[in-house]
């Protein structure tokens, strides 16, 4: 069993009247809402906390893309994992991942993405979302008609970015390129092993099945709704005859460990209700622009993750029926360890997206979720499919051939003017006042 | 009368209302498609031989994967006249239809004897922008599509069906046409015809709703800016849809433009 420690980067200072003033969290939220100053403060903390899961033992680190909300604050998920390459060892970095239909042209993201695994050492995971129809269509203008057509085209030349041999010509509907000639190229060869972050189109499970992708159903209502998204993926890997590998499934669950049950309540409640009530609050309008699902899927009655039917379903939930109802496994370490074998079973789930931070949970709480998973719950669920081979998981150097980057040292060794400038002072003075 | 037209060897399979006798009319609709009650067709068709395809991606009408830009859904219609046998016709062109009336006549002038664009899209101001239709919600809608969104009509528009079934085919279909219309008008109803619509030549009437809050009337202008043979015609009480909304005197300003 893997465990993916998977950071959202929520803005966590939303006005408490945010869901009655304002019609949305993403693509219009007005601009003034958000502090830099703050955000400074929030990048650096959210880069502390995957670095700190990293020294805890965590196999991977999660970071994903969004556009224009205070959901999450990662436009760009490279950049973060970059800074995570030359801070953290051990975990892999988990980019999940590029909305590739965004790019032009699409072959950035091909060179992102081996950058990252050059400089990881080979520790890159490549997710390629289509993204949200809020991202792609509202923020980023594409035409929902055409946005899938030209998501698989970019994985198609990305794809073969990677792996062909010689330089060649592409001549797509989307991007035409005389020369294509990936450098610098991947450390893993052919290329890093690939995600696909799903939220229940059904043309995902078969694309990610016919090209043994991993599917991972990033899903905020819990592993009791996600079950039927699950099911279905698991009928089409049989109906294709492939093998029920559960490394081939990543699952997103929120958890939440404390001392006791009722502690957790005590600690967790009011970020639950932030998330939900805040981060989710997406204008229905902006949901699913029309053409962005296809019929099938629409047909199929699977339920979007924002919007009007989203939001009515969370209607009036309060902790207990959060934790009833599985949105979020929560409790004493025992009552997690119990409750996600549980879960994990079920979905037939391994490789597990852990959403530890979570709405407005503040640094001390991150620290305190992530310790306690990692030293009381984690090793107790390890077990879980030891008969199967990992394959979706990066193949990285050998520890003997690993780059380390020079310690850190923040006193300016130059003199400026004669006067030494102590650049350690000010920094410790932002930590100060970020804990 | 519904027809089906099939059109370049099966590529695309065309429903179509064709009404009444007279010199042939070509009615493009607009991003909502046809109704099934569009009245203003029988009254238009007192006069002309008014043709009314769906759009590929409308209705019934199948195809719609080989029509990705505005070239392509003009060179449909051309193909369509052609095998109806119709060198030249008069187009009324609602909306997104207008915008394509307007480009096809750009495209091919012969095509055309009279142009009418109504509530057209196809330009964009800075200073007036085109509200966001497509993330629009029902109750949203009307006040951008009447003048009186207490009318019948308007209620009719935006009614939301009690039956599950109904609302979810409802759904699908407004999905399936929106759809389709994003391929001209998403996220911005501009690709580019102020370049070309110094081509037209057909005399061309910009008939408008006075309240159209949609594409406002300040729109008119840039229209007769580039469009040399035109003028306008302000219709009362009318919003975006004035051939629901005031269907007399829209069909009548028509009828007195193509005959006169």
């Amino acid at each position: 069993m893997k465990f993916t420690w998977f950071h959202l980067m929520p803005y966590r200072f939303l006005p408490d009247d945010f869901k009655e003033k304002y019609r949305s969290v993403w693509v219009d939220i007005p601009r003034n809402l958000y502090d830099p100053k703050l955000g400074h403060r929030l990048y650096n903390d959210y880069l502390d906390q995957l670095e700190f899961a990293d020294r805890m033992g965590y196999d991977g680190l999660g970071v994903n893309e969004h556009h224009q909300n205070a959901y999450g604050m990662m436009p760009s998920p490279n950049i973060m994992a970059a800074a995570l390459a030359r801070r953290t060892r051990n975990a892999n970095l988990v980019v999940l991942g590029n909305s590739i239909a965004l790019y032009n042209p699409p072959i950035r993201v091909a060179e992102e993405f081996a950058m990252l695994d050059v400089i990881s050492g080979g520790r890159l995971v490549a997710g390629f979302p289509v993204g949200t129809s809020m991202d792609t269509n509202f923020c980023y203008g594409e035409i929902p008609a055409t946005l899938r057509e030209k998501y698989y085209e970019a994985h198609d030349l990305i794809i073969k970015s990677w792996t062909e041999k010689e330089i060649f010509a592409w001549n797509g509907k989307y991007t035409k390129l005389r020369y294509v000639n990936l450098w610098p190229r991947p450390i893993q060869q052919p290329h890093p092993p690939i995600w696909i972050p799903g939220g229940g189109s059904v043309e995902t499970y078969d694309f990610c099945a016919d090209h043994a992708y991993q599917y991972s159903f990033l899903s905020y209502f819990g592993y009791i709704a996600g079950q039927k998204v699950a099911d279905g993926y698991w009928e089409v890997m049989a109906k294709k005859g492939k093998e029920d590998n559960p490394y081939s499934m990543g699952f997103a669950q929120v958890v939440a460990v404390s001392e006791t049950d009722e502690q957790a309540e005590k600690d967790y409640a009011p970020h639950m209700d932030y998330f939900y009530n805040r981060c989710l609050h997406v204008y229905n309008g902006f949901a699913d622009a029309p053409g962005y699902r296809t019929v099938k899927t629409i047909k199929a009655g699977l339920l979007g993750q924002v919007g009007k039917q989203a939001a009515l379903r969370r209607e009036g939930l309060g902790w207990g029926d959060l934790v009833e109802q599985g949105y979020v496994i929560a409790g004493s370490p025992k009552t997690v360890r119990e409750r996600l074998r549980e879960a994990l079973k079920s979905l037939r789930c391994g490789h597990l997206m852990l959403l530890m931070q979570i709405g407005s949970m503040p640094p001390e709480l991150v620290r305190k979720n992530t310790d306690l998973f990692a030293r009381e719950v984690m090793p107790y669920l390890r077990d879980l499919w030891t008969g199967y081979e990992d394959r979706w998981s990066p193949k990285r150097l050998p520890q003997a051939e690993i780059a380390m980057p020079a310690p850190v040292k923040f006193e300016l060794e130059v003199k400026t003017n004669g006067h030494a400038r102590h650049g350690a002072e000010s920094a410790a003075e932002v930590r100060g006042a970020a804990k | 009368m519904k027809t089906v037209q099939n059109v370049a060897n099966g590529k695309f399979s065309v429903e179509m209302e064709v009404v009444g006798s007279g010199a042939p009319l070509l009615y493009l609709h607009g991003a909502g498609g046809l109704t099934g009650m569009d009245p203003f067709l029988e009254e238009l068709g007192r006069d002309f031989k008014v043709y009314a395809p769906h759009l590929p991606g409308f209705g019934e009408s199948t195809g719609g994967e080989h029509i990705d830009d505005v070239l392509d859904a003009v060179l449909f219609y051309h193909q369509l006249m052609d095998e109806l046998g119709i060198d030249s016709a008069y187009w009324v062109g609602h909306s997104m239809g207008g915008m394509l009336a307007a480009e096809a006549a750009a495209i091919d002038n012969s095509r055309v004897k009279k142009l009418v664009l109504t509530s057209a899209a196809g330009f964009w101001l800075d200073e007036h922008p085109i509200p966001d239709f497509f993330a629009a919600q029902l109750d949203e809608l009307a006040p951008l599509l009447f003048h009186d969104t207490n009318s019948p009509i308007a209620k009719a528009f935006t009614a939301i069906p009690d039956d599950f079934k109904a609302l979810e085919a409802m759904y699908v279909e407004r999905v399936k046409r929106l759809a389709m219309a994003s391929k001209f008008l998403w996220p911005i109803p501009d690709r580019g015809l102020k370049k070309r619509a110094y081509r037209i030549q057909a005399p061309t009437l910009l008939l408008w709703g006075e309240s159209d809050k949609l594409v406002p009337p300040v729109y008119v202008g840039e229209f007769k800016k580039h469009i040399k043979n035109s003028r306008e015609h302000l219709l009362k009480a009318a919003g975006h849809m004035p051939m629901y909304e005031q269907q007399e005197a829209f069909c009548s300003a028509v009828r007195s433009f193509l005959k006169g």
